[in-house]
Parts: structure tokens; sequence; C-alpha cells
């Protein structure tokens, strides 16, 4: 008997269905994994009766013959789903014992399509941050070492938590969100597949919100199959998110034979930075040579407002934080410091419960939003971001998909943390541009720097052609053959 | 520098988000930085060009002006820090 942890999703719900294995024996081997992966402080809340108790109901499915598309399959949920009377944090003390009343649609829909919960993801508090170390409950280490250095290294962020947890074993995908790229980076730096979807393709409704127009859900795994899998279950139109797309969701796995026989894929050049790490030049090189030797055909593109991506994303996505953040008032849910007048105790609870990040954000998001400089950023910003918008359009005339290094560096140890908060913003450079225009991306791990770290490569396409986003990510993991295993994993 | 301890107050206060007196100084360090790093975007014309307000081209769609929820006042205030008979409390604001 193969051991249970090693089954990717697609092998799971195969060997599921012809009742191989059964969905309570595969939940309790993720149940210990989850209680031996406690160190790396992946799960702010474990569910394991949740789970259990699923995967019973799951079992008797499977032997009726009326398995679903995750029947049995045990997941990790990043704490920014709302989850029915299970606690929902964000990250943040402010949201301190709240347990939503209602379940986010795309939970919803992965526990409809018979998957189980193993508990609540750590992250970044309210999604912000690049290597999971604004947490109100910690941080989050990676499952990945340097080479003969035991340092304690950051899994990414903002979904560090799920990333760890996939990663280690400890559930067997995850649910994250990407606003800048809260999944892809996390994922590369934790040798993951990590894919957002097009604006609109999840909804959004019940995910605890940062900044509206850029949010997306979308899936961590350990194989691009296992993204098409589980993107399938997770996407759909939502009349409950007005932004949500009423397109069919098509079944994204029978995409992945297609290959990339005469795929025009584009390689921007305004994606080769400064300082960039040789190991990732190096990988970005061998990405072509390997889509290339695929049957794909290498066009040079120009991206030209790539370098005002990140400049503008810290307008927008701050102005948006600072509105949607103003529901956090001691009044409905969550913490309360008491005042004296009104005034005093929406101050000191948000004062306390917010931690030092998520304030820097509100706070220059109530600056760019504020009157005399609402034009001079805000304004401003937003223009920007249909230039950015035009250049993918302009790009994708001459190619179907992206190729782009995911990260520019490797994950970086927990006591490295910059102490300049741009300095942190520049790791979602490459993920960024991608939430502004609203276009799918996956990063999937293709290599190792030479310190023994993952790294990953990026994949954009057009508005809603996931599918071809997912054909491509595929190639290069076929080419790619990415075996490498983190230090600490279980089972 | 653009954003100085006064200015920070001032923002703070209408974040209503408290902050002591001895972090207002360190704190406009901090974000006149980050400000002063998205005054780039100066260099981009975008004379004529319209500000994208969506991620997404579509029209809002138009539903039936109905109640649709609700109805369940003991779940809707079920995580107040202090309700009182379906009732969500705040410190006094009227004299």
């Amino acid at each position: 008997m193969t051991n249970l942890l090693d089954l990717t999703l697609a092998e799971a719900r195969d060997a599921l269905a012809a009742l191989e294995i059964s969905a309570v024996e595969l939940a309790d081997a993720y149940i210990e994994a989850v209680e031996a992966a406690r160190p790396l402080n992946c799960y702010i809340t474990e569910t394991p009766e949740h789970a259990r108790e699923a995967a019973r109901a799951a079992d008797r499915r499977l032997k009726a013959g009326e398995g679903r598309a995750l029947e049995g399959i045990p997941l990790g949920i990043k704490d920014l789903f709302c989850t029915e009377d299970v606690l929902t944090t964000a990250g943040s003390h402010i949201l301190d014992g709240f347990k939503p009343p209602y379940e986010s649609t795309v939970t919803r829909n992965l526990w409809d399509a018979g998957a189980l919960m193993l508990g609540k993801l750590n992250m970044d508090e309210f999604a912000m941050g690049s290597a999971n170390l604004t947490s109100h409950y910690g941080p989050v280490k990676n499952p990945w070492k340097r080479t003969g250095d035991a340092k304690d290294l950051v899994p990414g962020g903002s979904s560090g938590g799920s990333a760890a947890a996939v990663a280690a074993r400890a559930c067997l995908a995850a649910t994250g969100t990407d606003t800048g790229g809260s999944i892809r980076q996390p994922a590369a730096f934790s040798g993951i597949v990590g894919l957002k979807p097009s604006y609109g393709r999840c909804s959004r409704w019940g995910i605890v919100a940062f900044a509206s127009s850029l949010d997306q859900a979308g899936p961590m795994t350990r194989t691009v199959r296992d993204a098409a899998i589980m993107l399938g279950a997770m996407a759909g139109f939502d009349p409950k998110d007005s932004t949500s797309v009423d397109r069919p969701v098509p079944t994204y796995e029978a995409a992945l034979e297609h290959g990339v026989k005469g795929l025009k894929v584009g390689v921007p050049k305004e994606y080769r930075v400064d300082g960039m790490p040789a190991a990732i030049e190096r990988l970005w090189e061998q990405g072509i040579a390997w889509m290339k030797d695929a049957g794909a055909e290498i066009v040079e593109v120009s991206l030209p407002h790539t370098k005002y991506a990140l400049p503008a994303y810290y307008i927008v996505a701050p102005a948006e934080a600072s509105s949607n953040l103003a529901r956090y008032d001691g009044v409905r849910y969550g913490l309360r410091v008491e005042g004296d007048s009104l005034n005093e105790m929406y101050e000191a609870t948000r004062g306390e419960g917010f931690g030092e990040e998520v304030k820097r954000r509100v706070l220059i998001g109530t600056y760019v939003l504020s009157a005399g400089y609402y034009d001079a950023y805000y304004l401003k910003a937003q223009k920007v971001r249909t230039r950015i918008a035009e250049d993918f359009r302009a790009a994708y005339e001459q190619c179907d998909v992206l190729l782009t290094p995911a990260t520019p560096s490797a994950a970086f140890g927990i006591d490295e943390e910059p102490t300049d908060p741009v300095q942190m913003y520049l790791n979602d450079v490459f993920t960024v541009p991608a939430n502004l225009a609203g276009l799918p991306g996956i990063s999937v791990p293709a290599g190792l720097d030479e310190q023994g770290l993952p790294l990953g490569l990026q994949i954009l396409g057009r508005a809603f052609d996931e599918e071809t986003v997912l054909r491509a990510g595929y190639a290069l993991e076929q080419a790619a053959a990415f075996t490498a295993k983190p230090q600490l994993q279980f089972g | 520098m653009a954003l100085d301890k006064q200015t920070v107050a001032k923002v703070a206060h209408l974040a209503r988000i408290k902050v002591p007196e001895s972090r207002l100084e360190s704190l406009a360090g901090e974000l006149d930085g980050i400000v002063t790093w998205v005054e780039q975007l100066g260099e981009v014309d975008v004379e004529g060009v319209a500000p994208m307000t969506s991620a997404v081209e579509t029209s809002l769609r138009w539903r039936e002006d109905a109640v649709t929820d609700g109805g369940y006042p003991e779940k809707v205030t079920a995580n107040a820090p202090d309700a009182q008979m379906h009732f969500f409390t705040t410190p006094k604001v009227v004299e």
C-alpha cells in the first residue's frame, strides 16, 4: 500500500472513486499530518471533527457510486474565507472570536463538490503581506530550508499557511486568495502550484474583503492537474457577487491534454529587472527553451508600463482597503476596546485591533482618498491601471500567453525581514500587473536555486482563458519534472 | 517631507485609528517613504486616458427591488461584543 499522503489530488480522487482507499482513512492520515505539522504554524484553527464527519458522508456516497468532483478530498482553507460557525480571523486580532453565521460561496462550492475541511490556514493580516510575517497568529515557517542551513524561512504571503501546508503535506490542496500575488508568490516560495483565476471567475462573496477590484480566490496544489480540478469546483457564477461573471465553467482538466504545439508564448522584456538573481534569469531562459521544445513559438513582447504597476497598486489597494476595513468598528463583531465616546471606542478598537502593516495601508489609503489628494493619487493610479491593461491587450495580439519568473527572489529568512516596507512590496513585482488587469496567472515550481530553494515560473493569460494558462503551465511542469522535496514533509 | 507628523495625526483621526504620540514621527517617515515611491507615477503620460474602475468589463445586473434575506436578528447580532435584545450597542452618542 502506498503512503496516502503521496497521492496527488487527481490520484486520490481516482483511488477514492475506485474504492481502493476510503475517505475516512485519507482524512485520518491528513489529520495526523496536521498535528505533526504544528511547529510550522500553518493552521490557525484545526477542524478534525468537520473533516471526519464529512469523510464518513463521502464514503457513503462513494460506495453508492455517487461521488462528486472532490468527494473525500481533504482541504485546508485560508482563514480569509468565512466558514459557518467556524472561527474566521483573516489573521487579525480585530476579528477575535468571529464565527460567521454564513458560508462563503467558494467554500460552499467546495463542500458541495464533496471536499472536507481540515482547518483554517494562517495568513498575513487581511492578506496584506508577502511573507506571512504580519499575522496576529505569528509567522508561518516554510518547510523548505537552504541546504546545510537550519534557519527558518518565510513561506511567502499572504497565503503563507496555505503554501506551507500544501508543501509539507498538511493538506492535499488549499484555497488561497490573490490581490497582488498572494497565491502565486507563496506558491513559488514553497515549491507548489498556485493559480489566480481571472477577476470575476470565482465569487468573492463571503471572503473577507481587502481590495475589492483586485481580490480573487484560487487553488494552491501540488500539480497543475490538481489546480485544474480544484478550480473547476471553486469557479462559477454567483448572483451574490455583483462582479461575478456569468459564463460556463469549462472542464479545465480536459484542456491539459491539448499541448502547446503552435502556441505563441510572449516573453516580456520589461520583466528583466535589475538585480535579479542569476538563478532566476537562468530558470527563465530554461523555461523559454522548454516551451520551444514542446512546440511553442516564442515571441518577444513589450509591456512598457510594467514598472508602474507596483506603485499604482500601492495606491489602489490601500484606497480600497481603507474603505473595506472601515467596517471593523468594535460594534458588530470582533474586538472592542472601550472608550468614553463613540469615536474613542472606534479609535481604541482599531488602534489595538490592527497590526502595523494594516495600519500603514489604511492610513495610506485614507490619505490618497482625502480631499485635495484624490486626483493626484487615486485618479492618477486608476489611469495608470488603464495603461497597464492596455499593455496586456496589445501583447495578446502577438501571443497567447506570457512566460515570466514568478518572483524576483527565492524565500528569505524569517529574521531577514526588510525594515523598509517598500522593499517588502517589491516581492510582488511580477505578480501585481495581472491583478491590476484582472488576468489569470499560474505559478509552477520549475527548479532550485544554488541554495536548494524552489523557484517558480509564471504563465499569464487572457481574461477567462484559464484553459490555455493551465495547458502552458502543464507543459512547463512536464518539462521541469520538479521532484525536489522540502526538508520538512509529512508522510 | 510631504507627510509630516501633523498630517499623520490628522489622517489617523480620519481613519479612526489611535496612534500614540510617540509613534507619529516614525510612522510619518514610513508613510512618507511609500508616498514618495508611488509619486513616480507622475512620469506616466495619462493624457486622455480613462480611469479603470473595474477589472472586468461588465454592466451591473438588475434585480427585483425586493427583500430576499433576513428575519434572523439573533444570527446578525451573534458576534457583537455587546449585543442586547438583538440590538448593537455603542457608547452614549446623545447627551
